[in-house]
């Protein structure tokens, strides 16, 4: 027969100390974890998620960036123009887009100094290809003008960024026109201006990638083997999300990082708990003794301390996801080691960080108590209740 | 029996208990011991002799867009400039895109490199060998110790930023006092192989005078090229090597937190231990009073337990953080910011202060609570 459940909670009542320090213990272990994950779920969003799959990006043939040096020559938009399978919008413009990257420095808002960002110099046309980008506040770019459209969190985050202020950069000032949100794309770290505008200043005889749509994914695949293939181009196609896929490695030293302390600080828990466990155990020796004599048997013994111990876990792992609510959304940026720049991202609580972030938990009671419960169990009858 | 005598008997009379609460503290405390060495090498230390006379000129825009070559005169003839030498991260693969295969590539100028940085040394037959061999490089001597690699060999890099490939022979290897994980070879070699980045520069090395000298000399630089195309920005090599770091990320709030969190975690798990263990001795405590133990010799002796406890804990973490430190620095990926670091002495020392404080702190409630104990009740105390 079981022990039922409502002993252990007004055990762990009754001793509301012990409970409550342990179970902070689990919880500041536990944020740690759910920062981590969070973290990480908003950089496998911003990065995982981006790209349309009819997209293909076209770079110079042994490039893995869209800022190495030598990019894609502009002659070669004609040749592409023409391939078949590409997608044309109701006025019959082909959907083809030759892009410029460049890094510009920032000072961020919070005065913690300045940092790369990336902008992006595209065509009306090339907006036209990024649907999902949508205009928060005012206007996109105007073709010829020295306007710039900045992504939300860049105008959360640094300095310059609302809408009539002018950055200064290349030759002379630009202006803000508008904030576009994402969605949580890769984009989001990127201001966009027109494209003309820069080859003009900057005399540029190559773009730095050709974006092109297909009319479905599976011609893109095609497209993409056609353009790779094609020894007088000397370029490599690439479907759009496999492009930002390859960019996750994005703050690997963090992630690295955060595992050992997550893990080391977990360590550390489970002794914490052992510990609870075992005084707990010590303390209710001939109460243990005396439901052994009414019946109980030691496997429910065994289960019941176990159960306590992962009923303060998860109280513990309740707590530290509480705390780290507030957290939720907020905006966070890391250097993306494919653009050199600034990949902005927010922490996100996903439904998968919450459940981990108590399995994260349950574990930790279960080792704790695992040891404590099995001593208990194990005892004398005859010796523990003579305690 | 002495007080202290008493004290350590009783800390380690529950060993079971005792135990588990040392390896908490401990496990506490080797993360406290690398964050706080991670701090240091970040923010305080201010790197060698030779590092703090060394400025980096770059591109004002970026470091991303190359400075004319033709600078590096005009910045030799800045009065308090000893020397400058030209250098472009070439960003190459060798073998393939795996972490541990990832080092830095600089393309440089042999004659007056290892002018600039003094630090790196080298036989001077090998560095003459390798200013004869165009195609030629120098490797940091840890790298070559990792890949086996030995003078003579070749290193093939495939360019990613850059068209075109490098087919590098070893002339050299360099020692140095912290790891670089870098190699170097000649600039010339690459503006042969790619014609645009001829005579141009990714940043400029530069040695001042002094240590003294240097922000002058940086404001000097910067002055000169303030009103031409391509302006530049000037820093001391610290102040250059943080602006990586910031791009990690917010790395002091992340390190800060981390920090506090632990702290907190220390005196949860102290406190609790002691809250249990002297509840348990509420009869102990009656009859240590009957026999003449004031209140406030009550108090220290389990302060003192407290304390021995998480010292203990302390130094066993301490310990364990320093070992497990040179362990990241060599970690793939990590190597690149932590590299040559190590956990000084004074860091092991101030993590055992925290400990010893934490539990100080956290002894003192139930340690008074349990001192002003009623002795009739004390003794009347079950379990």
């Amino acid at each position: 027969m079981a022990i039922p459940i409502s002993y252990n909670v007004r055990n762990l009542k009754l001793r509301k100390g012990a409970t409550v320090m342990t179970a902070l213990g689990i919880a500041l272990t536990v944020t740690i974890a759910i920062f981590i994950m969070a973290l990480l779920a908003g950089l496998h969003d911003a990065f995982a998620t981006s790209g349309d799959p009819r997209n293909v990006l076209v770079l110079r043939k042994g490039s893995n960036s869209e800022l190495a040096a030598g990019g894609v020559d502009r002659e070669a938009m004609q040749v592409l123009k023409d391939l078949p399978g590409l997608a044309k919008n109701s006025n019959g413009d082909t959907l083809i887009s030759g892009e410029d990257i460049l890094v510009i420095v920032l000072p961020r808002k919070d005065g913690t100094g300045e940092t790369n960002v990336t902008m992006r110099f595209l065509s009306p046309i090339g907006l036209q290809m990024r649907p999902n980008m949508k205009l928060v506040a005012g206007r996109w770019f105007s073709p010829g003008q020295r306007e710039v459209v900045v992504s939300k969190s860049i105008h959360e985050r640094f300095s310059h960024t609302n809408i009539g202020d002018t950055m200064s950069f290349i030759k002379g000032d630009w202006t803000v026109v508008g904030i576009f949100d994402s969605g949580g794309s890769a984009h989001e770290s990127e201001i966009w201006a027109d494209i003309n505008q820069i080859t003009t200043d900057l005399d540029r005889s190559q773009y730095s990638s050709i974006l092109m749509q297909a009319t479905d994914a599976v011609t893109a695949q095609g497209l993409k083997n056609r353009v790779s293939d094609d020894q007088r181009l000397k370029l490599s196609g690439m479907l759009e999300p496999e492009y930002y896929a390859s960019q996750t490695n994005t703050g690997a030293p963090i992630k690295i990082v955060g595992w050992v302390v997550a893990f080391i600080m977990a360590i550390g828990s489970i002794f914490a708990a052992m510990n609870t466990m075992y005084a707990a155990v010590a303390y209710r020796g001939r109460e243990i003794a005396t439901l052994r004599v009414m019946g109980f048997s030691r496997p429910s013994i065994l289960t019941s301390f176990v159960l306590e111990s992962l009923l303060l876990a998860t109280l513990g792992a309740l707590v530290g996801i509480v705390l780290m609510l507030p957290f939720n959304g907020m905006t966070t940026g890391t250097s993306n080691p494919v653009t050199f720049s600034e990949a902005v991202f927010s922490l996100r609580m996903t439904p998968n960080v919450v459940i981990s972030a108590l399995i994260f938990a349950l574990v930790m009671g279960l080792f704790g108590g695992l040891a404590p419960a099995w001593h208990a169990a194990r005892r004398n009858i005859i010796v523990a209740l003579r305690d | 029996m002495t007080l202290t005598r008493f004290v350590t008997k009783n800390a380690f009379r529950n060993k079971r208990r005792t135990t588990l609460t040392v390896l908490s503290i401990a496990f506490s405390l080797l993360l406290l011991t690398m964050m706080m060495t991670i701090w240091k090498a970040f923010y305080l230390d201010q790197g060698s002799v030779e590092s703090s006379q060394r400025l980096i000129t770059r591109n004002k825009v970026s470091l991303i867009f190359f400075l004319p070559g033709y600078y590096r005169e005009k910045i030799r003839a800045i009065p308090g400039v000893t020397h400058v030498v030209n250098q472009t991260w070439y960003g190459g693969q060798y073998k393939d895109s795996k972490p541990e295969n990832m080092f830095a590539q600089f393309g440089t100028d042999p004659q007056e490199f290892f002018d600039v940085y003094k630090d790196l040394r080298i036989p001077p037959d090998q560095l003459e060998a390798w200013q004869k061999d165009r195609a030629g490089t120098v490797v940091d001597a840890e790298l070559a110790k990792k890949h086996g690699w030995k003078i003579g060999d070749r290193i093939y890099l495939k360019g990613l930023i850059f068209p075109g490939n490098l087919d590098l022979t070893i002339r050299g290897m360099y020692t140095s006092t912290q790891p670089t994980e870098s190699i170097y070879f000649n600039s010339t070699y690459l503006e042969e192989g790619y014609a645009p980045i001829k005579g141009r520069a990714g940043f400029f090395g530069v040695v001042a005078d002094s240590a003294e000298d240097v922000p002058k000399v940086a404001k000097a630089i910067d002055e000169e090229f303030k009103n031409v195309e391509r302006p530049t920005k000037t820093e001391s090599e610290h102040a250059f090597q943080l602006g990586w770091i910031a791009m990690m990320g917010n790395v002091k709030a992340f390190i800060l937190s981390i920090c506090l969190a632990v702290v907190f975690a220390i005196l949860l798990v102290s406190a609790n231990t002691m809250a249990m263990s002297i509840r348990e001795r509420a009869r102990e405590v009656a009859v240590l009073k009957t026999l003449g133990f004031t209140q406030s010799k009550v108090l220290r002796l389990f302060v003192g337990e407290a304390v021995t406890v998480a010292v203990l804990g302390g130094m066993l973490g301490a310990l364990a953080g320093a070992g497990l430190m040179e362990l990241a620095a060599k970690a793939p990926g990590l190597n690149f910011f932590l590299a040559g670091v190590h956990v000084a002495a004074t860091t092991m020392l101030v993590a055992l202060l925290v400990s010893a404080t934490m539990g100080f702190v956290s002894a003192f409630v139930p340690a008074y609570h349990a001192s002003r104990l009623n002795i009739v009740e004390g003794l009347r105390h079950i379990g």
